[in-house]
């Protein structure tokens, strides 16, 4: 058998073995492509959980009261926790940390391009514990039975951590609408701004969405980009009536034969701009992540190089005895 | 002694209580707020969840001195008036917490001389004879040991390091070293208080520190200035000029829709 | 990128007294001290844990899964190590 004719083999009973709800694991052996895919979903992933402290973060010292400090401090650590969880498990596929946060330095990797717009008011930390962790959770739960055993494993310890982001986001546009009418109209605000960017994170259209089939098949991916977004309106709307707020789609409403809400285009212009680095925070978000590792560097060189000089020492005191 | 006597014994014991509990609770805040700053910003992402984790602690230490506070005051002021709508000269915080974190070094070095200070402080304040503030303060040694551990462990890396890294923390050692007597200073209110058994007298933690100091600054490679010259003012709420925007920042939201719930 | 990365660890929780310990992730260190710290920080915020070994990754040294038929099929035939494979009688109590 040639060489090519042996790899074929192998891809089609690695390609059976997971449509059947098996899983890989590591050292396994899986199609290159099989393995780029996934270090590319799983590093674009953890990007996004690392670039997503920044818009959160931006309000961690001036949070309103005490206690919504100590929440957001949780929430903003359990990304960066998030972060390393699923950096980990992308450096099972063979690519280290270092390399695959270079990758994002260089601007070659992806992030969430949700995270490409600021947050102006405190409403939008609750906009964004509402609508954006609740579109996460939509597209992160099917994940937990991904076919790569440590992405899978990864993702039920986040959606087991993440269910009180959403909450507390909610929680947050709860007490602004109970409150004072500028409160409430920085409520609506932040829904006005973050609605669409939010309907826009499950991705183009499934016409337009070119990586879906291989990934389904693989069992990367269950359910497609449009699937998710219907269930995300078919949430969302309910839960702004009960805070009495609207929805910034005229075209929003009922469908009684399809048992769904039936609702507008996104502006795609506007995403693929985005997705392009033409938002507003695009450039802001990424200079701040590579100087944030530039300027420590030499905080990280000093601890190796001490660990180094300790077992040196150990070393030379283990010869000496 | 007379009704009255007692009773005015009572409330100066009550009065200082409330003070010593604010500049406890100023202290906790201060910190906590710095540290926040480092959150996104750190060396290493493991690092954003380390600040993270000390100033959720002190967050939390913040809330229940506050409370207690607002509950020895008896004027209705929760946590939340105590953070945000006091003014600066008001606020009873060492200036070494208040100073910006500056690079890595600095803030990990100044982290290490708080929690060697704050350390001994609350493992007395755990035999007060206030229980609450026992109770508070028994929290809180656990949390503040484990700080002190995890920045003495940098400082010794750093220290160690490289020559960058130690001429870093050389530096930082001379910026903050001038804020490090404002420490063991007592005035009239921790002096009665220690007195009472209710608080402990700040010039005894001084031993504790520099043994503390003197062991992690040999493994780190670095000597104390000779120098005691210090600056001082925050338990009197004579800050430095970084206070104000401090404040500022933190207090924006309820300074500017007074009254409302968040 | 830094000149040398921070050596990869394998980190592994006891998340409660009579369980063992679990391998439950990764993370990059300086020293096994900070490898402790960081787990706790990044493994433990929950409370989940009650002990936690760190063992470098390259000292791991792991069966490969080429070898997964040898290494494991061998074992697959002997049933009778099973106590399934024995049959006795209903009423036999206390087997």
């Amino acid at each position: 058998m040639t060489d090519e004719a042996r790899i074929a083999e192998l891809e089609k009973q690695f390609d059976d073995y997971v449509e059947a709800d098996n899983k890989a694991e590591p050292k396994d052996w899986m199609p290159e492509k099989y393995r780029k895919t996934l270090i590319r979903q799983i590093s674009q992933h953890a990007h996004s959980e690392i670039i997503g402290m920044q818009p959160e973060g931006n309000w961690l010292t001036r949070a309103p009261s005490l206690k919504r400090k100590a929440i957001l401090l949780a929430k903003v650590q359990d990304e960066a926790g998030h972060g390393l969880y699923l950096y980990s498990a992308a450096e099972t596929l063979g690519r280290s940390r270092d390399q695959l946060e270079d990758d994002l330095h260089q601007g070659k990797a992806k992030y969430s391009s949700i995270f490409n717009y600021p947050t102006l008011t405190w409403a939008d930390v609750g906009a964004i514990g509402w609508l954006v962790d609740s579109a996460a959770i939509l597209n992160q739960i099917p994940l937990c039975r991904c076919s790569y055993g440590p992405y899978a494993r990864a993702m039920i310890r986040i959606c087991k951590e993440e269910s009180f982001h959403q909450r507390q986001g909610y929680e947050i546009m709860l007490v602004l609408n109970r409150g004072t009418d500028a409160q409430k109209q920085m409520a609506q605000d932040a829904l006005n701004r973050w609605w669409w960017p939010s309907v826009q994170m499950f991705g183009p259209p499934d016409e337009a969405s070119p990586n879906s089939s291989h990934t389904m098949k693989w069992r990367i991916k269950r359910f497609s980009n449009d699937e998710l977004r219907q269930r995300f309106i078919d949430q969302a709307v309910p839960q702004a009536d009960v805070l009495g707020l609207k929805i910034p789609d005229p075209d929003l409403k009922w469908n009684d034969d399809r048992q769904a809400y039936d609702f507008g285009a996104p502006d795609w212009d506007e995403f693929f701009a985005v997705v392009k680095g033409k938002g507003p925070m695009n450039k802001a978000r990424l200079d701040h992540k590579v100087r944030v590792w530039d300027d420590g560097g030499w905080a990280r060189e000093a601890a190796m190089a001490h660990a180094e000089k300790e077992s040196a020492r150990r070393a030379s005191q283990k010869s000496a005895a | 002694m007379k009704d009255s006597d007692k009773k005015q014994g009572k409330s100066v014991v009550n009065d200082d209580v409330l003070t010593y509990c604010l500049r406890l609770g100023d202290n906790a805040m201060v910190t906590s707020q710095r540290l926040s700053e480092w959150v996104r910003n750190s060396p290493t992402i493991e690092l954003d969840i380390a600040f993270a984790n000390i100033a959720l602690d002190h967050v939390g230490q913040a809330r229940m001195l506050y409370s207690y506070a607002g509950e020895l005051e008896g004027k209705g002021r929760d946590e939340d008036s105590m953070a945000f709508l006091r003014d600066e000269r008001e606020f009873g915080n060492v200036l070494l917490a208040e100073l910006p974190n500056g690079d890595f070094a600095k803030s990990v070095l100044r982290l290490f001389f708080y929690s060697a200070w704050v350390l001994p402080l609350y493992e007395g304040l755990n035999q007060s004879n206030d229980e609450r503030l026992a109770a508070i303060a028994g929290k809180a040694v656990l949390e503040v040991r484990y700080q002190l551990k995890h920045s003495a462990e940098w400082v010794v890396r750093l220290g160690d390091g490289t020559e960058e890294s130690h001429k870093r923390i050389s530096d930082a050692l001379i910026e903050l070293w001038q804020f490090v007597g404002e420490l063991f200073e007592a005035d009239e209110v921790e002096n009665r208080l220690a007195d009472a058994g209710i608080g402990v007298d700040p010039t005894s933690l001084k031993g504790a520190w520099d043994n503390t100091i003197n062991d992690v600054f040999a493994r780190a490679n670095l000597t104390r200035p000779d120098d005691d010259w210090h600056l001082t003012g925050g338990r009197s709420g004579q800050h430095t000029e970084h206070m104000g925007y401090l404040l500022a920042e933190m207090q924006v939201l309820q300074r500017t829709y007074p009254g409302c719930e968040w | 990128m830094t000149a040398k990365e921070w050596p990869l660890y394998e980190v592994f929780i006891r998340s409660g007294q009579g369980l063992a310990h679990r391998h439950v992730g990764s993370l990059h260190a300086a020293d096994a001290t900070m490898a402790l710290e960081n787990a706790r920080d990044v493994y433990t915020r929950r409370n989940e844990g009650l002990s936690i070994w760190v063992v470098p990754s390259k000292d791991v040294t792991a069966s490969a899964p080429e070898e997964k038929g040898e290494m494991f099929t061998p074992a697959d035939d002997k049933i009778y190590r099973h106590p399934t494979f024995y049959n006795l009688p209903d009423d036999v109590k206390g087997l």
